[in-house]
């Protein structure tokens, strides 16, 4: 039996946990790297904390270092981490396996990723109360069934039974969090849980997790990049830099009086009401983009894109295997066993106009786009680009047809958009080589002009993707869109991967780029607040319909629709 | 077909793309880091000399036999002894060098282009070619392989070309099911809609941005398989398909040194079998240097 370390009753006027001066070094092969340093963090009990930074800021890496799991290239170096009045430097391993999860417990980014693809979620909780002997096996069962329900799982008993694939995102992250509370830890760590998932499933988790913990008397650390959302739901907001805590400060006090300079930047950054897109660049940086109004172009009578009952059906999944069709004669597949993507819907986008495609994962829209962009081929409907019905072109066809350059496309991640093989200038260069007119000798400066134009330094052109920064990759990507000058680009979430301060950089530089070339945007997003910032006219979307269609001042401040005002209700709304 | 031969030559520039000096660089760190794949590159570098110029540096003629020096035990003279016709194991083991070095590798290379490509275009296209390319896959493996190998040859007839096109089909499956998985998790990736979005065909699209992108995972199918190959060229040799004797060939020389092993001539199959030991253990230590070599990610 291992012995048992009990940290409680460290005494009552002792903080949970303590951090002092915490310095983590990674070991790399250009040397030795400092991910934190000099780190200071004082967690009461029952008190939400959220810690507030950028990637790269450090702000995982403390959390892995409070729970020792940091990598075998990291330690740390310096400082004393005290939780209850136990130095964690000097607990052994296998008690510090003890306290995981008893102690202390970690939600993770990924809730799929965190749970066993392979294992009913009622078993795996049970593997961790009986890890730390929690209860007994007689009525373990029972006991995580009741876990379940206090995460609000509907049918717990069930629910019980399932495997984690057969749940959606939200349930998956209730069930993590179910896992991390099972021991009656007195820390949580929640390190971005809501990161992937819509704004009301979010809002759901939240308020779930600021429930339990206030019940329960316990502490969490709420780690995450959106410094609305841990102002809206964290008793104390601490903000790191580059591996460094700049400022500490009630969630009340950190929008209304930010103290540093990099806060005030942060804040400025994030979309919320009430703010108009150059109003999220850092002071001093705003007079140098021109205003867009006076850029306004005359629109000719005719829209430039009209799509009109646009449908997208799918084969229910488990319908006849491969085998089976392989040697059945292919017979129209029964009404019901489809299952439409894109249920009939119809809109229009006047040249020059920027229109936001928003809802919740599911809802169709990313489908939508893809049959725009003639990457997918419809099921029934009509897409008319310019006058000509493109929707009748077999998506393989049209790839080669000039056509093509008229209608491109941002991506949401742009690591995944650029392949890793292909030079930045290669990744511009090859729409060019393929539809452009350009002789070759003029490729290369061509695509050094769009790197100017983009705002990307031309002597990162000959870096490969894996050598350039998130925000850097999106400027690659946005460079290659814009090449052929195309009449509409579709933006799929185009900021969605980046940071707020990044995502406020290269927001603007969309909007320069439309007034410039004057192009039409379809921005495909879940977030009405980042649309709202460039968009003319708002489209929202549901199980494959639209619920709403209007101009976004409208729409954003009248709903119409019941589901436009619970994606509203759901944004976060930090304390101002 | 002018097309496809640009896009052969474009194929074969991304792929020696990255600076030469970095990539030597690059290979240097990869080397120090990882000693066995140090150990690994300098045992291949050894076989690689052996096979190129093992011929002209051999002490005697590999086919001489001497009838006075029958059955000698290694000496200073016959570093690793004489067989039963006289002649010198040790310049026969390194003359043979060049003969399994090159079945291996002209097979490797065959069912590269073959396996690879095809498993490629099964995991991109899906459908039909899928179905084709994973049934045909099937089939392969549904055989004893080595047995397989050996029907080929007799089918076809006995001479080094088939015994390069036997190996080439028995490894075929484990190539085409490694590269169409790989291309099936490449085929919706942002990259590959983005080349289609430039107005690439689908021809250019897996030449030119999957192709090069899972060339990391089959460079440590090509080492994995180099020997494998070395090892079914032997095996074909040493049941008597494929090389004739008196052709320096470790198969052979391994089945004619097995009869005297009872009689205590042990070095006669010793010396020609530790070759084709170490030739596969360095071909298998070599995969995964060679993975990192080739992978971008890990170039800074």
């Amino acid at each position: 039996m291992l012995k048992r370390i009990t940290p409680t009753n460290g005494g009552k006027g002792l903080p949970l946990l303590d951090v002092k001066n915490l310095t983590v070094e990674f070991h790399t092969r250009r040397g030795v790297v400092r991910a934190v340093e000099h780190i200071n963090l004082t967690i009461e009990r029952g008190e939400t904390v959220g810690i507030v930074g950028e990637s790269g800021s450090g702000k995982s890496v403390t959390s892995y270092a409070v729970m020792r799991i940091l990598d075998r290239a990291g330690r740390i170096a310096n400082g004393s981490v005290t939780f209850s009045g136990l130095d964690l430097r000097t607990v052994s391993e296998a008690d510090m396996r003890e306290m995981r999860g008893r102690e202390m417990s970690m939600i993770f980014q990924s809730p799929r990723l965190a749970l066993n693809p392979i294992r009913k979620i009622g078993k795996q909780i049970e593997d961790v109360l009986l890890q730390h002997a929690q209860v007994d096996t007689d009525v373990v069962s029972e006991k995580a069934v009741e876990m379940l329900e206090l995460v609000c799982i509907a049918r717990p008993r069930e629910r019980y039974h399932a495997y984690p694939f057969e749940l959606s995102g939200g349930m998956c992250q209730r069930v993590v969090i179910a896992l991390a509370l099972a021991c009656k830890p007195q820390l949580l760590i929640a390190d971005e849980p809501t990161t992937g998932l819509d704004v009301t499933t979010q809002k759901a988790v939240m308020e779930l997790v600021v429930e339990l913990t206030r019940e329960r008397g316990m502490s969490t650390i709420l780690i995450t990049h959106d410094l609305g959302l841990a102002a809206t739901y964290c008793s104390r907001v601490v903000v790191m830099e580059k591996g460094r805590v700049v400022e500490t400060a009630n969630s009340e006090l950190i929008f209304k009086k930010p103290a540093h300079a990099y806060t005030r930047k942060l804040m400025r950054a994030t979309p919320r009401p009430g703010v108009s897109l150059r109003g999220l660049l850092p002071e001093g940086e705003t007079a140098k983009t021109k205003t867009s109004a006076p850029a306004r172009k005359k629109r000719s009578q005719m829209p430039l894109l009209v799509v009109d009952n646009l449908m997208k059906e799918y084969p229910r999944q488990g319908q006849g295997s491969s085998f089976a069709k392989l040697f059945s004669r292919t017979e129209p597949v029964p009404e019901s066993e489809l299952f439409r993507a894109v249920d009939g819907i119809s809109f229009s986008i006047a040249r020059g106009e920027s229109v936001g495609l928003v809802g919740e994962s599911g809802c169709g829209k990313s489908t939508t786009s893809m049959m725009v962009m003639r990457l997918i081929d419809k099921s029934a409907g009509s897409i008319v680009f310019d006058g000509e019905d493109i929707g009748e072109i077999p998506a393989r066809q049209f790839a080669t047809l000039p056509m093509r350059k008229r209608i491109q496309m941002v991506f949401q991640d742009p690591t995944d958009g650029l392949n890793p093989r292909f030079s930045a200038a290669r990744a511009i260069a090859d729409p060019l080589l393929r539809l452009g007119e350009l002789p070759r000798s003029k490729v290369r400066r061509r695509c050094e002009d769009l790197a100017r134009q983009v705002g990307l330094p031309v002597e990162l052109l000959d870096r490969f993707p894996h050598q350039l920064s998130g925000g850097q990759k999106a400027r690659v990507g946005i460079a290659r869109a814009v090449a052929l000058k195309p009449d509409l680009i579709i933006l799929d979430e185009p900021t969605a991967a980046l940071d707020v301060s990044v995502q406020a950089v290269v927001l603007n530089l969309l909007q320069d780029l439309k007034d410039s070339l004057g192009m039409s945007y379809l921005f495909v997003s879940h977030d009405l607040n980042v649309v709202r910032l460039l968009c003319d006219r708002v489209i929202v979307m549901r199980s494959g319909k639209i619920v709403e269609d209007g101009p976004t001042k409208r729409v954003l401040v009248k709903p119409q629709a019941d589901y436009t005002r619970d994606l509203l209700a759901a944004i976060p709304h930090p304390p101002l | 077909m002018n097309e496809s031969a640009s896009v052969i030559r474009q194929a074969a520039a991304v792929a020696e793309k990255p600076q030469q000096n970095s990539m030597l660089r690059h290979a240097r760190y990869v080397v120090s880091e990882n000693p066995v794949t140090g150990f690994a590159f300098a045992l291949f570098t050894l076989i690689a000399l052996c096979a190129l110029i093992g011929p002209y540096i051999v002490p005697h003629d590999p086919l001489a036999s001497d009838t006075a020096a029958t059955l000698r035990p290694p000496s200073f003279a016959h570093w690793f002894g004489t067989d039963a016709l006289g002649r010198d194991i040790f310049s026969r083991v390194v003359v043979a060098t060049r003969l399994d070095f090159l079945i291996a590798l002209t097979s490797v290379v065959l069912v590269f282009a073959m396996g690879g490509l095809a498993g490629i275009a099964a995991g991109y296209f899906g459908g039909w070619t899928d179905r084709i390319v994973s049934r045909v896959a099937d089939t392969i493996m549904a055989f004893p392989l080595f047995v397989l190998a050996m029907g080929i040859v007799a089918a076809l007839g006995n001479t080094v070309t088939n015994i390069v096109i036997a190996t080439a089909i028995i490894n075929f499956p484990l190539y085409a099911r490694v590269a169409r998985a790989e291309a099936n998790v490449r085929r919706e990736a942002g990259f590959v809609l983005a080349a289609r979005l430039s107005g690439n065909t689908e021809f250019r699209i897996l030449l030119l941005h999957i192709l090069p992108n899972i060339m990391p995972i089959m460079m440590v199918q090509i080492s994995l398989t180099m020997g494998y190959a070395i090892l079914n060229a032997a095996g074909l040799s040493f049941i008597g398909l494929g090389v004739r004797p008196p052709t320096p060939e470790w198969g052979i020389m391994v089945a004619e040194g097995a009869g005297n092993i009872i009689s205590g001539e042990w070095w006669i199959a010793l010396f020609p079998g530790a070759a084709l030991m170490l030739a596969v253990f360095c071909f298998n230590l070599l995969g995964d240097g060679l993975r990192d070599l080739v992978d971008p990610q890990r170039r800074t």
